[in-house]
């Protein structure tokens, strides 16, 4: 029983990081209904830039103000995910207004391969690691309860009390400001949106620039988790499934969609894994996702689309 | 002033609907046909074939097959490579389980269990579409992954997965030879691509349009939707499922599960985009691009940066490859989203009328 509570535990947890990712393509996708494939390399390019700025003032500062670095580093690594957001609106987004989906969905890939050449040129393609310090001991909780306790990764527990903030701080966002609000109204209908005076592309970059630090954010999360590598640009295809549960168009299915995969594959892979030779979390977080499909094309909490001839 | 149909005229049905109803077309494409199975291989050398035109001709078949479900159907895939692989496997496990398998046999029966397992990932198409479709279709790509490194039997219990093929005989004709290869590939890639182009002009590929443009409507005039998108995921995956087997047999010789990975997909997916949904054609432009561009930087940029009296090393070439890879098809997209083949069907259109336009 406690083992089954600690991989629970373990996946909801993994669960939240996922839907940091996911809620990248969530916020892009109802802002603009862009398909953002570029999101895995945002994470990257973010995490590349946090931990070179990061190392780069801790040396400036004289290496005794981590926190005062990191701080620093977190700003400028938000300010050029400002830049790159606005370069993305600018030279691609813009000329692309009114094109099919799989058009757009390319064009992100195509911009995939940009941010992950020109990360790397800049920053080095080495692997570097973040330390934003984040304790990395394990506790034991819940003694009494069980023989041995269960085993959490406190690490990952603020990693999902920063995913948590996050999504509470956004909610807010489009549900109570006024930007949000011009970015729901966007969402709905873009011709309407303009029609009332809602600055299109203004909106887009803003959407693009949240999007932007919430791939800092996990970029800083799981790069101090995993370290800062090429590899981190495939998160992206580790989120996609989180995305399609939870609905392309929910800021909160993202977070339940995350947690379902999360729980979903670290059971799986716990408890299948070894009948069938192991490795089964990848596709399995996509076969669960395509058995949702079947029953709810939409997703758990996407908008329902009528067509009509 | 040449090319222009002016006084060439049909007195048959069968005239009409031919597949190239124009006299200089049909000229143009034997001329090509012509310079490909007996100019090419005399003027190529090794590296020719071995990096570009072979490589070409078989993603020009998977671009075919990937076009006819994402151009024709209207059903976008990112499991292509998925599809690729399973042809390659099934191909390999028909040639090496069954005593005297011939290989053309051995590809087709690959490209038969494509097909049977693309309707089974197909079915997913019948509640949802557009970019939940897309990836759908990517379960099937990390599905096949994984199978095809974990379990063992589809590999002849090979420890990493990877297999070979050798000593190709095609009723006969030994393939070996880079110019066997190579005339092997065009041979079949001209067969497929006449089907393709005759599936897509008759009664089911009529469907696949009618589905892709509004399904709904369609429903109503009577096609059933259900028949229309699985014919679309068998015959697409068929033609995918043929080309992996060839890319294993043919091109790579042995080969693991890396070599049909989700970039596999993305890479068919480009050729088709960047080549022109919905045409044949567009299929063989999308590839060429795709195949030469890579090359062409990998050539050029050191050599430019000589120029300027600069000298790149090898990771900022791959990392500089990766930027302007990237950015030209955001700039192709951008320009002509429609694809090659659509400028290439506007300079015929603006060629029929040269030099008069008015």
């Amino acid at each position: 029983m406690a083992f089954f509570l600690e991989t629970l535990i373990g996946g909801l947890m993994a669960g939240m990081l996922y839907a940091l990712v996911a809620l990248g393509f969530v916020l892009i996708f109802k802002a603009s209904g862009v398909f953002n494939f570029a999101q895995g390399a945002m994470v990257l390019f973010a995490a590349l830039a946090m931990a070179r700025f990061s190392a780069w003032f801790n040396a400036a500062l004289g290496g005794d103000s981590l926190v005062i670095a990191n701080i620093l580093a977190f700003i400028a690594a938000g300010g050029v995910m400002f830049v790159v957001a606005w370069l993305i609106e600018r030279l691609a987004l813009r000329n692309l207004v009114n094109q099919e989906g799989a058009t757009l969905l390319m064009a992100t890939l195509g911009i995939t391969y940009v941010l992950e050449g020109i990360g790397q040129t800049l920053f080095g393609s080495e692997i570097y690691s973040i330390d934003v310090g984040m304790p990395k001991e394990p506790v034991i909780m819940f003694e009494s309860l069980f023989e041995g306790g269960i085993l959490i990764n406190k690490e990952d527990f603020i990693a999902a009390l920063i995913a948590a903030a996050l999504v509470a701080a956004l909610s807010l966002f489009f549900q109570k400001t006024s930007i949000g609000r011009a970015l729901r109204a966007v969402a709905d209908d873009h011709q309407a949106a303009l029609s009332i005076g809602i600055p299109l592309n203004r909106i887009w970059v803003i959407v693009w620039c949240v999007a932007g630090i919430v791939a800092l954010v996990a970029g800083i999360i799981w790069g101090s988790k995993l370290g800062v590598q090429f590899s981190l640009a495939t998160v992206a295809l580790r989120a996609l499934p989180v995305v399609i549960l939870g609905g392309l168009t929910s800021v909160p299915g993202a977070i339940i969609g995350g947690l379902i995969i999360g729980v979903g594959e670290k059971l799986s892979e716990v408890f299948l894994g070894p009948y069938v030779g192991g490795g089964i979390e990848i596709w399995f977080a996509y076969m669960l996702a395509l058995v949702f499909l079947l029953f709810r094309p939409q997703g758990l909490f996407g908008e329902k689309i009528i067509n009509r001839v | 002033m040449i090319y222009r149909e002016n006084g060439q005229f049909k007195t048959s049905y069968a005239a009409d609907q031919q597949i190239f109803p124009i006299a200089q077309d049909r000229w143009a494409v034997l001329a090509i046909l012509a310079f490909a199975f007996i100019g090419v291989p005399l003027l190529a050398d090794e590296y020719m074939f071995r990096a570009i035109l072979i490589p070409f001709l078989i993603l020009s078949l998977a671009a075919l097959g990937v076009n006819l479900l994402v151009g024709y159907c209207g059903q976008i895939t990112l499991g292509a490579g998925a599809f690729m692989a399973i042809g390659a496997y099934a191909a390999y496990n028909f040639l090496i389980r069954v005593d005297g398998m011939p290989l053309l046999a051995a590809l087709l029966l690959g490209g038969l269990s494509s097909a049977a397992m693309g309707i089974l990932f197909g079915i997913p198409s019948l509640r949802v579409r557009g970019l939940y479709l897309a990836v759908a279709t990517l379960a099937a790509q990390f599905f096949w992954d994984w199978a095809f490194l974990r379990i063992k039997w589809f590999t002849n219990d090979s420890s990493s997965g990877s297999v070979s093929v050798s000593n190709l005989d095609f009723f006969g004709w030994n393939i070996d030879g880079p110019v066997d290869k190579y005339l092997f590939c065009l041979g079949m890639l001209v067969v497929f691509a006449l089907l393709a182009r005759n599936l897509t002009r008759a009664s089911i590929g009529r469907q696949w349009m009618a589905i892709r443009d509004m399904d709904v409507a369609a429903e109503v005039i009577g096609i059933r939707p259900m028949w229309a998108k699985l014919s679309a995921f068998a015959v697409s995956s068929f033609f995918v499922g043929v080309a992996g087997a060839m890319w294993g047999f043919v091109h790579l010789g042995s080969w693991e599960p890396a070599a049909f990975s989700v970039d596999r997909s993305f890479q068919l997916l480009f050729m088709v985009i960047i080549g022109g949904m919905g045409s044949i054609v567009g299929s063989f432009f999308g590839a060429a691009f795709i195949i030469i561009l890579p090359i062409f930087l990998n050539q050029m940029l050191p050599a430019l940066g000589g120029l300027v009296g600069v000298s790149i090393s090898t990771t900022a070439v791959s990392h500089a490859e990766l930027i302007i890879f990237g950015a030209l098809i955001v700039f192709f997209l951008i320009v002509e989203p429609h694809g090659l083949a659509r400028l290439w069907a506007t300079s015929k259109e603006k060629l029929r009328l040269w030099p008069f336009p008015h």
